[in-house]
């Protein structure tokens, strides 16, 4: 166990914390938060800065356009980028954290040359096209179709709730290409261009106020059949590679802000008098407690994830296994709540104020108990998958 | 940075596991329910083994593997409900003679609790008392003049001590009436605080670690609506934040035993408590009217974690040093 850096490691911090402050104070201001044109347009030029620099896609293998750096310098990474105060991924998300890893792991060459670049370079915004109206937990019962025609898939249905749909050029989208098949033996993965004729997107109003998400209507879109990744009827087995990215480091950088929520809670708490309250300032102390073993959790993960990473041949992108991120983000979830709702207590009546940054994130933590697997279906995996209690309704 | 145990760590970790499995198993563990004065023999086999001298430089006779390894061999004796004054033993190595050895056993009490609660009193040659500041952090008497007061040792017999019925049927306790101040020992305190804290929570570590264990094999064995009742998802659920906890806490304690640092052992003993207790609860509630028995082996963790979580460094304690850290 060592939790020391090397100095390649340290080195690697400091050039980026330097990188970090000379582009940082260049920067415009961050658009509204329902000023999506501006937010994809921010975010994007942000990914370029980092494409130019040499940071982007830092983790991913050099044949995919990454840097091929480790889960260390990559956690460095995330946790510098926050600390400074660096935009997040934003709607980027998908593109870096789901469609780009898959397209890495189980896309051919040619797959690989047409996608990866401009996801590293900002050039091109994804969307995830997985839920539908009724399939959210039960992901595999969707029934969104793809029928053959020539070199074409006619796809049609409804997607729910995906976010950044109004913005993206691009679509990972799971359709059903064998209606008689096993549920989850006749589902395919598709790249859909969000301009193609059929294609209607209608933003959603989310609890926070602002059109997070979208539903996506499908009228007979054609996909070509070139823009399949993995075999026809494999699609199930190449997004379970997806999810587990998301669940793994998506969310380090959100842990190190929010300890520096924390931070900011307990000085508020001392200027306004609320510290005095005992039961309020042990919530704190318990929350500082709980942060930083979710910080060492991660590094536990991103080294376990370091030791099992393949060497030589064609790489995926290293990311943590799917069980650990389910113990990490049931307890970040939660955790993540709790803290906002302590942001709430040292606000006291001010926390009915919608424009205040912590009563904006009091109303956002909500979905993270919700989104990329709720905490109950995090419990089933937790439970079949690690403890091997068997499987039930 | 590289947060995974290392060969020689895992196989420490397999060798106690090993050791205690052969020599304290469910039987010695049933037998010491009604006689829990630790085993002499065993007592010196480990001391023979290293055990109380991990800590230690190799030039004071030691092991000299440092905290990290103190840390995995605790969680064993956690996990085993080990009976025995171990964190003194472990950190009054070499300071007092035989110690080391398994020799002699010493008891460690902390003077600034009400009531002043002796472990193992009767077992006990010895009993060092820590007077000075509360918590398993001392913000003031880091690297600061003065740290070395408030330790006194006394042999036994001249400890003066009312009866005390233990909750824990493990863990016999004397409540201290005068405090004994017959010799002083120059030890660092806050750093003895900090250590004694943290082989604590590696303890409750290890003891929570051992209900999930207990918990899902239960799961898996006892059939009700005619499935086992770990097919059930309101057992699922119950056992999985078993393992959260038990997660959360195994890293926090690990990065702990690395950085040493106040902070860190604090929330590591605020987390281990945290799992230790609730898991044992939980474990007791999979077990059904089992559970509640005497039985069962459930209990005894769950007293034995109360009995923790009370020693060096309490909720309470922890919370508040925690809160102070955020705006310090
Ligand atoms: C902010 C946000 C962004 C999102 N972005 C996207 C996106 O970009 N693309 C995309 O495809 N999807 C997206 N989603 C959808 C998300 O993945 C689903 O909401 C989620 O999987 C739950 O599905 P559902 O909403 O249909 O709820 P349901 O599955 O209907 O669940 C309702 C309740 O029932 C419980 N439940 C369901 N099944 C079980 C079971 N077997 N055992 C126990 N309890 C159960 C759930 O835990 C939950 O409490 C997003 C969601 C949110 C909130």
């Amino acid at each position: 166990m060592d939790l020391t850096c090397t100095e390649e490691e340290d080195a690697f911090r400091e050039r980026l914390r330097r990188w970090l402050g000379e582009v940082l104070p260049t920067l415009p201001a961050p658009p509204a938060a329902d000023d999506w044109p501006g937010r994809r347009a921010y975010d994007a030029a942000w990914q370029r800065r980092l494409y130019d620099a040499g940071y982007a896609g830092l983790h991913w293998p050099e044949d995919a356009g990454g840097r091929g750096a480790t889960p260390t310098q990559h956690l460095i990474f995330l946790e510098e980028t926050e600390r400074a105060g660096a935009p997040y991924v934003g709607a980027n998300f998908v593109g870096l954290l789901h469609a780009g890893p898959t397209i890495a792991a189980e896309g051919s060459d040619a797959q690989r040359a047409r996608w990866l670049p401009p996801i590293l370079r900002g050039d091109e915004i994804w969307c995830q096209g997985f839920s539908e109206p009724d399939a959210g937990s039960d992901l595999a019962a969707l029934r969104t179709t793809a029928v053959r025609d020539g070199d074409h898939y006619v796809v049609s249905g409804t997607k729910l709730w995906t976010s950044h749909a109004e913005v993206a050029d691009w679509c990972e989208l799971l359709v059903r290409t064998d209606p008689d098949a096993p549920r989850h033996r006749g589902i395919s993965w598709l790249a859909m261009p969000m301009d193609a004729p059929g294609v209607t997107v209608r933003p959603l109003r989310t609890l926070a106020g602002s059109a997070e998400f979208a539903e996506m209507f499908l009228d007979e879109v054609r996909v070509p059949v070139s823009h399949r990744v993995g075999a026809e009827n494999d699609g199930w087995r190449v997004t379970m590679v997806t999810l587990s990215f998301e669940r793994g480091t998506a969310f380090v950088g959100e842990v190190v802000a929010c300890r520096r929520v924390l931070g900011a809670l307990a000085r508020a708490a001392r200027a306004n008098g609320r510290w005095d309250d005992a039961v309020l300032r042990r919530g704190l102390g318990r929350l500082h407690a709980e942060f930083a073993a979710l910080w060492r959790l991660t590094q536990w993960n991103v080294s376990e994830a370091g030791a099992a990473r393949p060497r030589g041949g064609r790489s995926g992108i290293g990311g943590v296994p799917g069980t650990g991120g389910s113990v990490f983000k049931l307890r970040y979830s939660q955790a993540r709540q709790e803290l906002y709702d302590a942001a709430a207590q040292v606000l006291g009546a001010g926390a009915l104020d919608a424009d205040h940054e912590w009563v904006a994130g009091r109303l956002s933590s909500l979905s993270y108990t919700i989104a990329a697997g709720t905490s109950q279906i995090q419990q089933n995996i937790v439970a079949e998958r690690i403890l091997g209690l068997p499987k039930g309704r | 940075m590289d947060f995974q145990l290392t060969e020689d760590q895992r196989a420490l970790q397999g060798a106690t596991r090993g050791l205690l499995a052969g020599r304290f198993g469910p039987d010695r563990l049933r037998a010491a329910v009604g006689d829990p004065a630790p085993d002499r023999a065993l007592w010196r086999e480990l001391g023979a083994a290293g055990f109380f001298a991990l800590r230690l430089p190799e030039e004071a006779g030691g092991v000299g593997l440092g905290l990290p390894a103190a840390v995995f061999v605790f969680e064993e004796a956690g996990r085993a409900l080990l009976p025995g004054p171990l964190v003194a033993c472990q950190l009054l190595a070499g300071v007092v003679d035989g110690v080391a050895s398994g020799e002699k056993i010493v008891g460690l009490c902390e003077g600034t609790r009400d009531p002043v609660l002796w472990e193992h009193p009767a077992t006990c040659e010895e009993l060092i008392l820590v007077e000075k500041g509360t918590g398993c952090h001392d913000r003031a008497g880091r690297g600061a003049q003065g740290r070395t007061g408030g330790v006194y040792r006394s042999a036994a017999d001249r400890v003066s001590c009312a009866p005390f019925a233990s909750v824990d049927p493990l863990t016999p306790l004397a409540r201290v009436t005068d405090l004994p101040r017959t010799e002083p020992l120059a030890l660092d305190v806050p750093r003895l605080r900090r250590e004694a804290a943290l082989l604590t929570a590696a303890q409750q570590l290890g003891s929570a670690a051992r209900t999930v264990e207990l918990a899902v094999a239960h799961a898996r064995r006892r059939e009700q609506f005619g499935a086992p009742i770990g097919a059930f998802q309101a057992i699922k659920h119950l056992c999985a934040q078993m393992l959260v906890r038990t997660e959360i806490a195994r890293c926090a304690v690990y990065a702990a035993s690395v950085t040493d640092g106040d902070i860190d052992v604090t929330g590591a003993k605020l987390l281990a408590d945290e799992a230790a207790v609730r898991n044992a609860r939980d474990c007791v509630q999979v077990h059904g009217g089992m559970g509640f028995t005497w039985e069962a082996e459930v209990h005894l963790h769950l007293k034995r974690a109360w009995l923790r979580a009370e020693c060096w460094c309490t909720a309470g304690e922890a919370e508040e040093l925690l809160a102070a850290d955020l705006i310090a």
